[in-house]
């Protein structure tokens, strides 16, 4: 189990390593401490796959064509779990967060770095942060736990460079309780066509049941 | 004229910067920390991104502040007063509607019939009395109206999970007997199963009645829809997944489908015992 994937996966961008945490190799970043997770002596701390759509997305080995030192928009950051880790491997990286405790949260991850600006705003309307987030980020990760996450996908293109990356979880059971999943995601699919190509699908459901991770590029 | 948050604020000054954050808008986004270093806002990319770090935190700080402190607060208040002006509006129907009955033919019986006279066209002096009294209490029942949209609009970004399974307005009645969200979040779910039913509570507590079954979520068609013998499985169950979920709204924010559909799964299966004709 240790080193599924890591022969034959995309390189990971400068600033992940897979590292031994207690006898198993996991992703890691270094960067301050978020959430509990082990940190080795040299400074890396653990990257933990079941609490990050991202982190399964490359422990998966999805070509996510992350280099590291990118511009980020990531939408969905919660209390910052994941966006500390993204934080720590790319450049300017912007947070955007809906509810205002996770963001509670998020504002302690950011303090204790310089390259992350968390913003309490809405990821259905673009226009509430438009005047903050610049034009032409490398990338856009999604994590948002809302119906019509492929709407969110299509309007927040406008922030995404022509030859940037979205890297998307879809959640099932976000659109539909009921709905079969596959179902779910080929809707998702169909409508992020409208604005992007899909390059890469893969079931997150080793590390998050009933998620789908996305590699897309905008059309 | 720029969109940018940084237009027409002062480039050492993080609060006026925070405040645009929060406010502005725009319709596009642009190459914003390449205007910055040519409008003179910062001396560099690096200098941009150091402000804008400042003015993001500021911005966010200032916002989760204000949105904890405020929102349950206002929402307990709001369900408090939809409450009196329904009462008050009441009272005064009933003098309405006894009155009007004096001087009218048919007049409609309760809140109609306060509408009903309140739309009349007075012709003496004791009618234009009575009509404008009964437009008082019209102004309580649209006001009553008024604080239900309120708390309906409001309820579902300060308490997601509570709102979604409790409805807005118990959810806010849970909210404000509690005492706040913070203390509905830490009360066990036998409490919040009980709350609003204090007076049979203490009654039970002095040896006088047996334990009530529920309180105020007595309201909601999961416990008054289920059959008596019953109802204090389902408002067990049902109280349980409401702690459930004010504790998730307290600490994380996040709306999670999962403890729903789980809550209704289990009054499925309570409400199945009586299709089962068993006791």
């Amino acid at each position: 189990m240790s080193d599924d994937h890591s022969a034959d996966s995309p390189a990971l961008p400068t600033g992940v390593d897979r590292r031994s945490f207690d006898g198993r190799m996991r992703l890691s970043t270094r960067g301050g401490p978020v959430y509990g997770e082990p940190v080795d002596s040299d400074g890396w701390r653990a990257w933990d796959a079941g609490r990050s759509k991202l982190g399964a997305m490359l422990e998966l080995g999805m070509d996510t064509g992350l280099v590291g030192g990118e511009t980020v928009l990531y939408l969905g950051a919660a209390s910052g779990t994941t966006v500390s880790h993204v934080a720590d491997f790319a450049g300017a990286t912007y947070a955007v967060e809906f509810a205002p405790r996770p963001v509670r949260d998020l504002v302690g991850v950011a303090e204790a770095r310089d390259n992350l600006f968390p913003l309490l705003k809405d990821a259905r309307d673009p226009d509430s942060y438009a005047h903050v987030v610049e034009s032409g980020v490398d990338c856009l990760i999604m994590d948002v736990a809302t119906r019509g996450q492929a709407d969110v996908a299509v309007s927040n293109r406008q922030f995404l460079a022509d030859d940037g990356r979205l890297l998307m979880a879809v959640k099932a059971r976000s659109e539909d309780v009921t709905a079969d999943p596959d179902e779910v995601f080929a809707d998702v699919l169909s409508a992020l066509e409208s604005a992007y190509e899909i390059i890469e699908t893969e079931r997150l459901d080793r590390f998050h049941a009933d998620h789908l991770g996305i590699v897309a590029r905008p059309k | 004229m720029t969109d940018a948050w940084f237009a027409g604020t002062t480039p050492d000054d993080p609060e006026s910067g925070a405040q645009c954050i929060r406010e502005g808008r725009a319709s596009a986004p642009t190459d914003w920390p390449a205007e910055a270093v040519e409008s003179g806002f910062a001396a560099d990319e690096t200098d941009y991104y150091a402000k804008l770090r400042s003015a993001t935190l500021s911005a966010a700080r200032d916002a989760v502040a204000e949105r904890e402190r405020a929102d349950d607060v206002q929402l307990a208040h709001a369900v408090r007063a939809m409450d009196d002006a329904e009462r008050t509006a009441n009272e005064l129907a009933e003098r309405v509607v006894e009155w009007a009955g004096t001087l009218y033919e048919s007049v409609p019986r309760g809140l109609d019939g306060v509408r009903d006279i309140a739309a009349r066209e007075p012709s003496t002096a004791a009618e234009e009395r009575v009509v404008s009294y009964a437009t008082r209490a019209v102004d309580l029942l649209d006001e009553r109206d008024e604080l239900r949209a309120f708390i309906e609009e409001r309820a579902p970004t300060s308490a997601p999970n509570l709102a979604e399974m409790a409805g807005p307005v118990l959810a806010a009645r849970l909210i404000s007997l509690a005492g706040g969200l913070d203390s509905l979040a830490k009360s066990p779910s036998g409490t919040v199963q009980v709350l609003g039913a204090e007076d049979a509570l203490f009654a039970h507590l002095k040896g006088r009645a047996s334990s009530p079954k529920h309180g105020v979520i007595f309201t909601h068609e999961y416990v008054r829809g289920t059959r008596p013998q019953d109802r204090g499985s389902a408002a067990r169950a049902f109280a349980g997944k409401l702690s459930i979920a004010a504790r998730i709204d307290h600490y994380s924010g996040d709306y999670r489908p999962e403890i729903h559909e789980e809550l209704a799964d289990r009054m499925a299966t309570i409400r199945a015992r009586e299709e089962e004709g068993g006791e």
